[in-house]
């Protein structure tokens, strides 16, 4: 580091721990994800459509999980309806 | 029992290839029948780096289709007794390799060799894939910086998931963490990812750290695994990972900034 550089990197916040930060954000995210089952996107998708034969709703209007607790599996739906 | 090595990243351009050459030519360098295979179909670099470029006559792709004998297509190293690469095909042809074809390749060379270095392409395509697949220990090449880190938790994700010994309930596939082209200086100056920071995001087993060096260009350059450049740090750090590849206890070095004259301190010397 020169002496330049000492005055002028004086006060700023170092990017290396955003990097951090946002990276353990995304990882964390994305493992998630992983270990879910590879159909759950076709589920989600079919589950809209059958919903919207009798209520409009968005495709972001339906959230599908699948928790694992031991040896048991939840699958949770969460289905948003719009105000009547 | 011949073991199965994959040199992977997700990411391109961390550094697959020259650690594929640089660990490759130091398990030969200790004695170890090694094989170092390109599986970089259609983009062929491993001859490159190794300085054999002008040798090879058949390739990966040759083997499998039958139209050349293994011993053929393995090129021998000129420098280091026990060492051979296997170079990738420069077709376009996106299914040349075939998950029976290389198979039935790597059961050939593991008759052969002790250590079948896999040199994966970036991505996470069939080459990719296929250089991870029958793999019995991984090296990821991760530089520290954001894209690299999270595409290396991609690629453990399916080191988990679907290689061979994932898929038949086999012991998963051992995982270590070299990380490249790393800066202590800039970490010092809170500009830059650190080992612990790494280690702690990805947590795996650290193999080695690699210092950015002048001497993985020059190397490049010449076609000489840098490992054989054992006066320069990255020379010396493959070397240490290697040794620890192999079970030895080596302490990390290269991690600190190295100390700086006073000039050099106050007007900035180039690196």
């Amino acid at each position: 580091m020169s002496l330049m550089d000492f005055f002028r990197n004086r006060n700023k916040p170092a990017t290396a721990s955003v990097a951090k930060e946002r990276l353990q954000i995304i990882v964390a995210h994305e493992r998630g994800q992983r270990s879910q089952p590879d159909y759950l996107p076709q589920l989600q998708q079919d589950l809209v459509e059958v919903i919207r034969k009798y209520v409009k709703i968005d495709q972001t209007d339906v959230q599908v999980a699948l928790e694992n607790q031991g040896s048991c599996s939840i699958l949770e739906l969460n289905i948003t309806l719009p105000d009547r | 029992m011949a073991k199965i090595l994959v040199v992977t990243s997700g990411k391109g351009g961390v550094g697959k290839t020259t650690t594929s050459a640089a660990i490759g030519t130091g398990l030969a360098m200790r004695g170890y029948k090694t094989v170092i295979v390109d599986f970089d179909v259609g983009l062929r670099n491993l001859d490159l780096i190794m300085g054999c470029e002008r040798r090879v006559v058949y390739d990966f792709v040759n083997v499998i289709n039958g139209e050349a004998s293994l011993n053929q297509a393995l090129i021998k190293d000129k420098r280091i007794e026990n060492l051979s690469i296997l170079a990738a095909s420069q077709t376009r042809d996106k299914d040349a390799l075939t998950q029976e074809g290389v198979e039935k390749v790597l059961n050939e060379l593991r008759e052969q060799f002790d250590y079948i270095v896999c040199d994966s392409p970036a991505g996470i395509e069939k080459g990719a894939y296929l250089a991870m697949y029958f793999a019995d220990e991984a090296i990821v090449v991760t530089n520290p910086e954001v894209s690299s880190v999270r595409d290396s938790d991609r690629m453990l994700g399916l080191l988990a998931s679907k290689s061979r010994r994932a898929e038949k309930g086999e012991e998963s596939v051992k995982e270590h963490l070299l990380l490249t082209r790393y800066n202590p200086e800039r970490v010092s100056k809170g500009e830059m990812l650190s080992v612990t920071d790494v280690e702690e995001i990805l947590a795996i087993r650290l193999l080695g750290v690699i210092p950015e060096s002048q001497a993985v260009l020059k190397a490049s350059n010449q076609g000489i695994p840098v490992i054989l450049d054992d006066i320069s740090d990255a020379g010396q750090a493959y070397s240490d990972a290697v040794d620890r590849l192999l079970g030895k206890d080596v302490a990390h070095r290269f991690l600190e900034v190295q100390k700086k004259g006073i000039i050099q301190r106050l007007f900035g010397g180039r690196e």
